[in-house]
């Protein structure tokens, strides 16, 4: 066990190497870099001024010498300077991350506990109208974007209750009903669409375990519909559901980046998108690589869990 | 599960058939009678390619043009739709949008699937230590949400439609490259392959010629089923406006110029391009559904 994990962290830890690689590269290649966008609002350039930014910032370095500053600068905890706003890059990060975290732990309750129990009931009552009206219900979510759902939620609220959602965010300190309300409502428009999969998966995971004999055994045994169902048959459909639910964390924080934007919430997949367009690579850099680390430690947590689940899963060769 | 023809579940009479037409016609309705669903947004698709193949004699206004004097007008006899803060025409914008959306949908999932796919192919015809190498690399590349490396790259190359396409195709070609691969590994072991190799068939050939064509099959689920993905991306990406520019209509930059602050007063803003794009995805979805369990029963239900 102990050597599987250490196994998986050094695969993890060449991953991330290879997305830095990526990831530098392709900011380097974009064109133009802060000192343009700083002084496109001014429409004039000092050339001399000019270089002494891009000293000062290290951008006259070769690419590889910036790189190295980079990684090096990481291996010790610090994650360099956000250009813009000249601070650590930390500090500027650090107050982004409870928000996004909180927001993608909303949506994935949002979505397990609409995803699993639709899932079920598709998978006993399959091919019956219900079965139908779950599976248009989920591929419906599937298909909106969760951003343009937010904005319909949003528009619905003033329109049928005349209730304005707050436009700037709440501290959970000041006002813990609105807070959870505010974070409600994006948390219920990705989690509508993370749980689409996460049914489809339930639910054919769970139709072929329910024509196993051992289930039939159960029925047979006179056992309750709830107890077969809930307490046998999902206890062994659950694992590729699990899967799915790791996977889909991942894609929870790639559409936290438009529902952020879209209900103004301060957090870092809205901040991403500003600091790309600022070309503010120390922030894009380490957020990047933030959320890939969150990507390859879900991936593991993941893994972890299906031996609690299934004691038959042994780590290893 | 490639290697069966694509018309296998036709039943054998309509084969038969001398001219090609009524097999096809037949392969058809056979198709929309057992995937009722499917026939569906195959339908819906086949609008939306038609709206965009039309879209010059379906507009009602010029979709680019302004009218001051008709700002946020709303849905009416003269604007079907509505209008937007410029006073351009929303259902023409709409039609216009079907052209861009679908373009760029089309071809970012057709460019990624098939780099992804020759990769795929490769790797998995060569193996060994090309195959575990392009693997990793593969895993680097997905191990970011597809939203965040697309943005990062359309942000990086600037707006364009070419460079969206481009930004969009990345993050489909690990997927590409996977599926590809998979079906490659069992097609190599066959043994019109084996004896293909026997009869000293240049290993490029092989591949290339041989076993290429017979995953078609998991390459058309792969592509429908990125097709609604790659939608929804380059609408989010033209949300936050590091999409597909200005002037073109783009159902995803219909929603981000006004919709968040004229929302309130003009509800038809944000409602039917945000409508118009979840039929496109919804269609292409109910249409990837029922391909994959037509022509890859294997990964039924997954």
């Amino acid at each position: 066990m102990k050597t599987y994990i250490a196994q998986r962290l050094g695969i993890g830890l060449l991953t991330l190497f290879g997305m830095s690689v990526v990831i530098f590269l392709m900011l380097r290649l974009a064109p133009g870099n802060i000192v343009d966008i700083l002084f496109s609002t001014g429409g004039y350039v000092n050339p001399s001024e000019r270089a002494a930014i891009e000293k000062e910032l290290g951008l006259d370095k070769p690419l590889w010498a910036q790189y190295a500053d980079w990684i090096g600068q990481m291996a010790v905890g610090n994650l360099g300077k956000s250009y813009r706003y000249d601070l650590p890059a930390w500090e500027v990060i650090k107050p982004l991350v409870p928000v996004t975290l909180e927001l993608a732990a909303l949506s994935l309750v949002v979505s397990v506990l609409l995803g699993v129990p639709t899932g079920v009931v598709s998978a006993v009552r399959q091919d019956t109208a219900l079965d139908y009206l779950l599976r248009v219900f989920s591929l419906a979510g599937l298909s909106m974007p969760s951003f343009w759902l937010g904005m319909v939620i949003i528009l619905g609220l003033v329109a049928w209750l005349g209730w304005i959602p707050p436009v700037t965010y709440v501290r959970p300190g000041d006002n813990l009903g609105l807070h959870l309300i505010q974070f409600m409502l994006p948390a219920l428009a990705v989690g509508y669409r993370s749980s689409a999969l996460i049914m489809r998966i339930t639910r054919s995971s769970l139709l072929e375990v329910l024509r196993e004999d051992y289930v039939r055994t159960a029925w047979a045994k006179g056992q309750s519909r709830r107890a077969v169902i809930w307490r046998h048959a999902l206890k062994n459909a659950i694992l590729p559901v699990v899967t799915v639910i790791g996977i889909e964390f991942a894609f929870l924080i790639g559409g936290l980046v438009v529902t952020e934007t879209v209900f103004n919430l301060p957090g870092l997949a809205r901040f991403l998108v500003q600091a790309i367009l600022w070309r503010d690579y120390p922030i894009v850099q380490n957020l990047v690589m933030f959320i890939a680390v969150v990507v390859i430690l879900s991936n593991l947590v993941v893994d972890m869990l299906y031996g609690v689940l299934d004691p038959r899963v042994r780590y290893g060769h | 599960m490639a290697t069966r023809p694509l018309g296998a579940e036709v039943p054998a009479g309509a084969l038969g058939s001398s001219s090609r037409w009524p097999a096809a016609i037949a392969a058809l309705l056979f198709f929309c009678r057992k995937k009722p669903l499917g026939a569906v947004g195959g339908g819906i698709m086949l609008v939306i390619v038609l709206t965009a193949v039309f879209a010059d004699q379906l507009q009602t206004y010029d979709p680019i043009a302004t009218d001051a004097a008709q700002s946020l007008a709303p849905p009416s006899r003269e604007h079907w739709l509505g209008s937007d803060h410029l006073g351009r025409d929303i259902y023409s914008r709409i039609v216009h949008g079907a052209r861009v959306s679908l373009i760029v949908g089309l071809a970012s999932t057709l460019l990624g699937s098939l780099l992804g796919g020759v990769i795929g192919l490769l790797s998995g015809y060569v193996g060994g230590t090309t195959d575990l190498v392009t693997q990793r690399v593969m895993d680097i590349l997905q191990g970011l949400p597809l939203l965040v490396l697309a943005l990062v790259m359309s942000a990086a190359l600037g707006p364009s439609i070419p460079n969206v396409v481009l930004a969009i195709s990345i993050p489909i070609i690990p997927r590409a490259a996977r599926v590809i691969r998979a079906s490659v590994l069992t097609i190599r072991e066959m043994q019109y392959v084996e004896a293909a190799r026997a009869i000293g068939l240049r290993h490029l050939r092989i591949a290339f010629r041989h076993i290429l064509p017979n995953t078609i099959g998991p390459f058309i689920v792969l592509g429908t089923a990125q097709l609604g993905s790659a939608i929804l991306v380059e609408a989010a990406l033209s949300f936050l406006g590091v999409g597909v520019p200005e002037p073109y209509p783009s159902w995803g930059r219909m929603l981000s110029v006004s919709a968040a602050e004229y929302a309130q007063r003009a509800p038809w803003l944000v409602l039917f391009p945000g409508i118009a794009i979840s039929l496109a995805v919804f269609g292409s979805n109910l249409l990837g559904d029922a391909l994959r369990d037509t022509l890859d029963p294997r990964l039924r239900g997954a």
